[in-house]
């Protein structure tokens, strides 16, 4: 029996995986025009299904009703392409991050399977690779669909993408310095155990400064505010999805929301510990996950109506001027620190 | 199981396509992006031969040479632009006023 | 059998994406096409068990140096090349190219081929001799890079600051004054 359970629950692992993604998007349209409207004293989506539960299905089938619009001078190919390859990396991003520990499946299994699509041992480097080419999926959009608005919010979102990549790969390399390892797996397992029996050997306490900016160069990494100028209504009339509509404008936002969980599952991994917590059982470890994404999710979300959005210019100064110093500088004392600490 | 030769003939092949794109193209962008193609080829075949010696200094290598070929090419990018504002053209024909 | 497969899925997409690059008219097409052809040269390295330069030319060639390519291609509307011009023009079809061009070619990719395959040891398989926890080890290659290899490091660095300011000098607009 052994032999073919095995393959069938991978399956089914990325299966689950995979809908939950697509799921999750649609889940976070909702939760993010519902919060939006409590934080604004309102109520938010309400009519459409029981207190507006129903909405992003709504959503969707608009959107797959509308024509399928192509502007005369774009580019045939790269039009259609260029939203294909962001919800591909999106997807591709996720499918190395691990979210639960090793678990036989209460004794389905005779070995222990491990719960996550792949484990790389060079998993944090893959996760990076793949958003640094999801700066094409809108450099492209951008440039085929053959408009001014679209250019200038294309080469403006992929210039900031590029920028703040530097700030995440080395606050990246201080945590890998921490856990001796590029295994994403290995450096949550790193983050076992607690201090003083009560407070748990995370790193988001061990480097609170390269938490705060890995967490701003991750909003940054997925053009949310406070840093979408270049989609920003009020701007650049939506910037480089302007001229997209229907299914492959829906595929933009969808990579997006895609993205946001994958930032917030790699800064859960990283610096909350991933699947571990005090006193819960390892088989468990995925719904403790599950609550630390979804922690993330809502700061995303509550940052995004808070604050007030970045003019361009301010955010590449900040980007280039204050968070990768800052990120260099941390790297630094960390690998001073663990010099130190080893020797 | 892949004999290193197939891995060498690859890399020979890429070599000579990049080779032919820097001789026959006119445009200054298609020659770099084929003198990219030669830096890959070459590449691979420190990996293969440093996989089949079971040596390291391979791969050590061609993090030198990934390294060299993105200063060359923003360098490359920054002539072309330079040159391009001058002429308004890509083609190499146009910049042959030194020539006899 | 599902390495050679790989193998020659990977190979095929190399060849044929860089025999496109170079013979695409529209610059926009090529650096896309280069880019697919990265991809399958990283996939081969990741079958020679080198995860690290697979990731690697991902993250710099595939990911960076092809956006610096891209922008360049955007920012200069490189036009697509006339098709008319391209016909009349196209080296390939000067009579002297045509003829000895092609058969010189021809002939030193079979020559090639031909001396690589003679050589006895080099029809080995690649990963016989030595084993595969040596060469994909991180760690170690850090360790040579910056004990062994600390010269080519630091003159590397110097390379790129160098780099990074003649281009900004180079690419700047001139100011008539």
């Amino acid at each position: 029996m052994e032999p073919y359970i095995r393959p069938v629950v991978i399956g089914a692992m990325i299966f689950i995986v995979f809908n939950l993604l697509i799921v999750a998007s649609a889940i976070l349209v909702l939760a993010e025009r519902k919060i939006m409207g409590f934080m604004q004293q309102r109520y938010g989506p309400y009519l459409v299904g029981p207190h507006g539960m129903l909405q992003p299905i709504a959503d969707i089938l608009k959107l797959v009703f509308k024509e399928e619009l192509r502007p005369k001078g774009a580019d045939k190919w790269l039009f259609t392409l260029a939203p294909v390859l962001s919800i591909v990396t999106a997807f591709v991003a996720f499918a190395t991050v691990p979210f639960g520990a090793e678990t036989t499946l209460f004794g389905l299994l005779d070995e222990p399977i491990k719960l996550g699509i792949s484990d790389v041992n060079v998993g944090v480097l893959v996760v990076f690779a793949v958003t640094s080419m999801g700066v094409y999926g809108i450099v492209l959009a951008g440039w085929a669909s053959n408009s001014k608005y679209s250019l200038f919010g294309g080469l403006r979102a992929s210039a900031q993408m590029i920028s703040y990549e530097l700030a995440y790969a080395t606050s990246l390399a201080a945590v890998i310095l921490l856990a001796g390892s590029l295994s994403l797996r290995e450096v949550v397992d790193s983050q076992q155990g607690t201090w003083f029996g009560a407070l748990p050997q995370w790193y988001l306490f061990l480097q609170p400064i390269g938490f705060i900016i890995y967490v701003i160069a991750g909003v940054a990494e997925t053009n949310r505010a406070p840093f979408d100028f270049p989609e920003a209504e009020q701007e650049l009339v939506a910037g480089y999805n302007t001229e997209y509509s229907s299914v492959r404008f829906a595929l933009f936002p969808q990579a997006e929301y895609i993205n946001m969980v994958t930032m917030s599952a790699v800064a859960t991994d990283l610096y909350l510990g991933g699947w571990h917590f005090p006193g819960v059982p390892p088989e468990y470890g995925w719904i403790v996950f599950l609550a630390k994404v979804s922690v993330f999710l809502f700061v995303y979300i509550w940052m995004r109506w808070t604050v007030p959005r970045y003019r361009y210019d301010q955010l590449m100064k900040f980007g280039w001027k204050y968070l990768f110093p800052a990120s260099v500088l941390n790297l630094i004392a960390t690998a001073a620190l663990v010099l130190y600490f080893n020797a | 199981m892949i004999p290193l030769s197939h891995y060498l003939i690859l890399s020979a092949t890429l070599f000579a396509i990049g080779a032919a794109g820097v001789f026959l193209r006119k445009n200054l962008i298609t020659i770099l992006l084929s003198v990219e193609i030669m830096l890959n080829a070459v590449n691979l075949t420190f990996v293969a031969f440093g996989r089949y010696a079971g040596d390291l200094d391979g791969q050590i290598i061609t993090f030198f040479v990934m390294t060299v070929a993105a200063a060359e090419a923003a360098v490359g990018l920054a002539l072309v632009i330079a040159l391009f504002r001058h002429r308004e053209s890509l083609n190499p024909d146009a910049f042959t006023s030194l020539k006899w | 059998m599902p390495e050679t497969v790989t193998f020659y899925l990977f190979a095929a997409l190399a060849v044929g994406a860089s025999a496109l690059v170079i013979a695409q008219r529209n610059p926009m097409y090529s650096v896309l096409l280069l880019i697919a052809s990265f991809g399958a040269l990283s996939g081969l390295y990741i079958l020679l068990d080198a995860p690290f330069v697979a990731v690697a030319q991902i993250i710099i060639y595939a990911g960076a140096i092809m956006v610096l390519f891209l922008f360049v291609v955007m920012l200069l509307n490189a036009p697509k090349e006339d098709a008319a011009e391209w016909d009349r023009a196209h080296p390939l079809r000067a009579p002297g190219v045509a003829r000895w061009g092609t058969l010189l070619a021809g002939l030193l990719i079979v020559q090639l081929t031909s001396a690589l395959m003679a050589v006895n040891e080099y029809n080995t398989p690649v990963g016989a001799q030595s084993d595969a926890t040596t060469v994909n080890s991180v760690a170690d290659m850090g360790r040579a890079i910056f004990t062994r290899h600390t010269f080519a490091f630091e003159a590397t660095s110097i390379l790129i600051l160098v780099a990074m300011v003649g281009a900004v000098v180079l690419a700047r607009r001139e100011d008539n004054q």
